[in-house]
């Protein structure tokens, strides 16, 4: 016991004290930081703030163009185009919006100048406005009242409750958090196990596996191995998971109020009120409420674990079976992988069904059970994810480890010693069995 | 005393035996050469010592006492053949994290790396990195490693190979004083002069069996072939040369080689040489090289591989 500890803390160490460690643990909370950030940033700052010389020949639109988000019209309806496109520049405007007559039922030959390329959104912007203009004008020639169109208007969602509680869902919320932890599971699986792999194979190129395994058991190697890259990551999720809230906290310290209000509504929703943005924030905040943070988390924990377990042992074998030539491990990875991708791809599809066969299955078959019921947990529990299939899944999860460390240490101990030779996968399973 | 008794060992794979049957002892504090050629097994026979593999059949004895792995790595030392140090890793932790895992504490282990550490004047090294070391300093390194926890049982499989004259000299200095000391030392190589050289006991091993075993003196004296060297005074002409007691090899300038005939005796060639009146200036045994043992033994049994299994000269 005393080995396997000295073992772990040299994995522990020797890679926490890598500066790629501190880098990477650093610059996801800060990568995470720039996503919420930068649009806030983008929202209240704006586009620069662009003046446009209107020349409505037409009448229709004088004063009707809305002034937002840094464009402003300017209407010139005695102006000379020509005359005007000399000089907009100097007079500090950044385009001009021409209508000539039009017939309101075919209106036509509007037309934009400027020196550059307008842009995407000035053209969605424009056009969206002309057409209301438009349309309300239309509206007006045929006797339809606009106030009573807005009042006829339905913007209503139907409330999601699920359970005998009643409690309020909602599966974008659950999709989210789904999707996320899914993913991070699959990450963690490739990333670590990997990483532990590489490890293995390391020890077996720099023929330091003998001089290891003349002090100890060969499982007691790989156990170190393996339970010392297990909290490295434990280590860089904690580390994450407090500076994701510290960084949470402090950012609104750093942005004023307004900009904030700004930014939720320009993303909320740009043409609504304020009494339907606050609505629409309720209804977040409830959802995020129904979800039972405690059991997630603790399950993200549990398959999180488990997950690399079950895989890590795995990765160790083969890296065990790895030669001075690093494409042979390629090929040897292959049918480790294979189940992990066809975990993510069923994750990506429980997520939105989460009661399907296959995401139920998926969630309980041990080499795919990590990634998916990470995806289905935010439906709820019991609800979508019935006790039984959570504990089948957990002792199953348990189970493979187990079966699969065993037999992966039968693996290992022979493939580490073995040098200069090509080792097929047959080869090795016959290890196994033997 | 034995310090270590190996009795019929076995280890047979899946398509050859590795290890045969194979029986020796090493009296403590004797230096015991392991030969053999490239795939005779000698390295699964070491990984049994070292507890690295299970004997399918046989028993080990280390120190008068059956061998557990478990308990008895601290009494070992081993430096593998295919041998290496983790490169990113500072040479005092790596030779640190060696001796910890040997069973020393952390203030031992320190205390004794750092006297070796002066010793082969390589104090300087502690806080490099194992991959800005030469190959050869590493091996030193290495060696350091092996034998700091004060095995009773050293286990050298090639140590001197990568290593230039000077630190050679270095290593195996500090081989015979380990062995001076009484640490038992087991060394396997194919390096046939520095057998001689060292070994005071060896065993030849070829295709998982043993072939022969015995002091270097006695098996020189084994495969002896009646061969002289006489130096002589004058430079000899064939008919003073002629005579029963034995066949000239060959003849360069005043110094002959002659193979003496069976029933006859050394004094009965002096005897010729002075009844001749040719003056006899120096004169001596021709023993065989282990190298040459080696060879003739190697290719005797690749000849007859099976018959030969327990094969001992007389």
């Amino acid at each position: 016991m005393n080995k396997i500890w000295l073992i772990i803390k040299r994995e522990f160490l020797t890679r926490v004290r890598k500066r790629s460690f501190l880098v990477v643990t650093l610059l996801v909370p800060v990568a995470f930081a720039a996503m919420i950030i930068i649009p806030i940033l983008m929202a209240v700052s704006g586009s620069e703030s662009k003046r446009i010389a209107v020349i409505d020949k037409s009448g229709i639109f004088n004063n009707q163009l809305p002034d937002k988000r840094g464009v402003y019209f300017k209407y010139l309806p005695d102006a000379n185009l020509d005359s005007l496109k000399r000089h907009y520049e100097a007079e500090d405007y950044s385009g001009i919006l021409y209508i000539p007559e039009i017939d309101i039922n075919r209106p036509a030959g509007l037309e934009y100048y400027s020196k550059g390329q307008a842009g995407i959104s000035l053209e969605t912007a424009i056009n969206g406005d002309i057409n209301n203009v438009i349309e309300r004008k239309r509206m007006e020639l045929e006797g339809i009242d606009k106030s009573k169109l807005d009042a006829l208007r339905s913007n209503i969602s139907v409330e999601f409750k699920s359970g005998s509680d009643e409690k309020k869902g909602n599966s974008w919320v659950a999709y989210g958090v789904g999707y996320a932890s899914g993913f991070t599971i699959y990450i963690v699986l490739l990333l670590f196990g990997t990483s532990v792999m590489r490890g293995v194979m390391e020890e077996k190129v720099n023929r330091i596996a003998e001089v290891m395994i003349s002090s100890v058991k060969p499982f007691q190697l790989m156990m170190g191995k393996i339970v010392g890259i297990a909290a490295v990551g434990l280590l860089q999720f904690l580390i994450w998971g407090v500076l994701i809230s510290v960084i949470y906290a402090v950012i609104p310290l750093f942005l004023s109020p307004e900009s904030i209000q700004a930014a939720s509504q320009s993303n909320m929703m740009a043409q609504g009120n304020n009494a339907e943005a606050a609505e629409a924030f309720r209804r977040v905040t409830d959802v995020v409420d129904s979800i039972n943070w405690s059991l997630l988390l603790s399950c993200f924990t549990f398959y999180f674990l488990g997950g690399y377990l079950f895989y890590s042992s795995l990765f160790a074998a083969i890296g065990s079976l790895a030669n001075e030539d690093a494409s042979d491990v390629q090929q040897l990875t292959f049918p480790i992988t294979v189940p992990i991708i066809i975990g993510i791809m069923i994750m990506m599809k429980a997520v939105q069904d989460p009661g399907s066969q296959l995401a139920v299955w998926g969630s309980i078959i041990p080499f795919t059970s990590p990634m998916v019921m990470m995806a289905r947990l935010p439906y709820g529990v019991p609800g979508t994810v019935p006790y039984w299939q959570l504990a089948l899944s957990f002792t199953l999860l348990i189970a493979g480890f187990i079966v699969n460390t065993w037999a992966a240490g039968k693996i290992y101990r022979t493939g580490i010693l073995l040098y200069g030779k090509k080792i097929t996968l047959k080869e090795a399973l016959k290890w196994v069995i033997k | 005393m034995n310090l270590l008794e190996v009795k019929n060992l076995k280890k047979h794979y899946a398509t050859h035996k590795a290890v045969d049957d194979i029986s020796f002892d090493i009296r403590q504090g004797s230096i015991f050469g392991l030969l053999g050629p490239n795939g005779a097994g000698k390295t699964t026979l070491l990984r049994m010592i070292t507890g690295i593999f299970y004997p399918d059949e046989g028993s080990i004895l280390l120190n008068g006492k059956p061998f557990e792995p478990q308990r008895d790595t601290p009494l070992i030392g081993y430096m593998p053949e295919e041998r290496g140090l983790y490169k990113k890793m500072k040479v005092g932790e790596q030779t640190l994290y060696l001796a910890r895992l040997k069973g020393l504490s952390e203030k031992e282990a320190t205390e004794k790396i750092k006297k070796w550490f002066d010793k082969f004047e390589i104090n300087s090294w502690w806080n490099k990195r194992v991959d800005e070391l030469s190959k050869g300093m590493q091996q030193k390194v290495q060696f350091i490693s092996t034998i700091m926890h004060d095995p009773k049982l050293l286990i050298l499989d090639e140590p001197f190979s990568g290593l230039d004259p000077i630190n050679s000299n270095l290593i195996k200095q500090e081989i015979f004083d380990l062995a001076q000391k009484g640490t038992t030392i087991i060394f396997s190589t194919h390096r046939m002069e520095q057998v001689e050289e060292i070994c005071d006991h060896i065993m030849l091993v070829n295709k998982g069996h043993k072939i022969l075993d015995g002091s270097v003196k006695q098996i020189k004296q084994d495969f002896k072939q009646g061969l002289f060297r006489i130096g002589l005074g004058v430079v000899p002409n064939a008919a003073q040369m002629a005579t029963y007691h034995f066949t000239i090899i060959n003849i360069h300038e005043n110094t002959v080689t002659v193979k003496m005939n069976e029933d006859s005796s050394t004094n009965d060639i002096l005897l010729h040489f002075i009844h001749q009146n040719i003056p006899v200036t120096y004169f001596e045994e021709i023993l065989p090289s282990i190298n040459e043992v080696f060879i003739t033994q190697v290719q005797q049994t690749e000849k007859a591989p099976v018959a030969t299994a327990a094969q001992q000269p007389a």
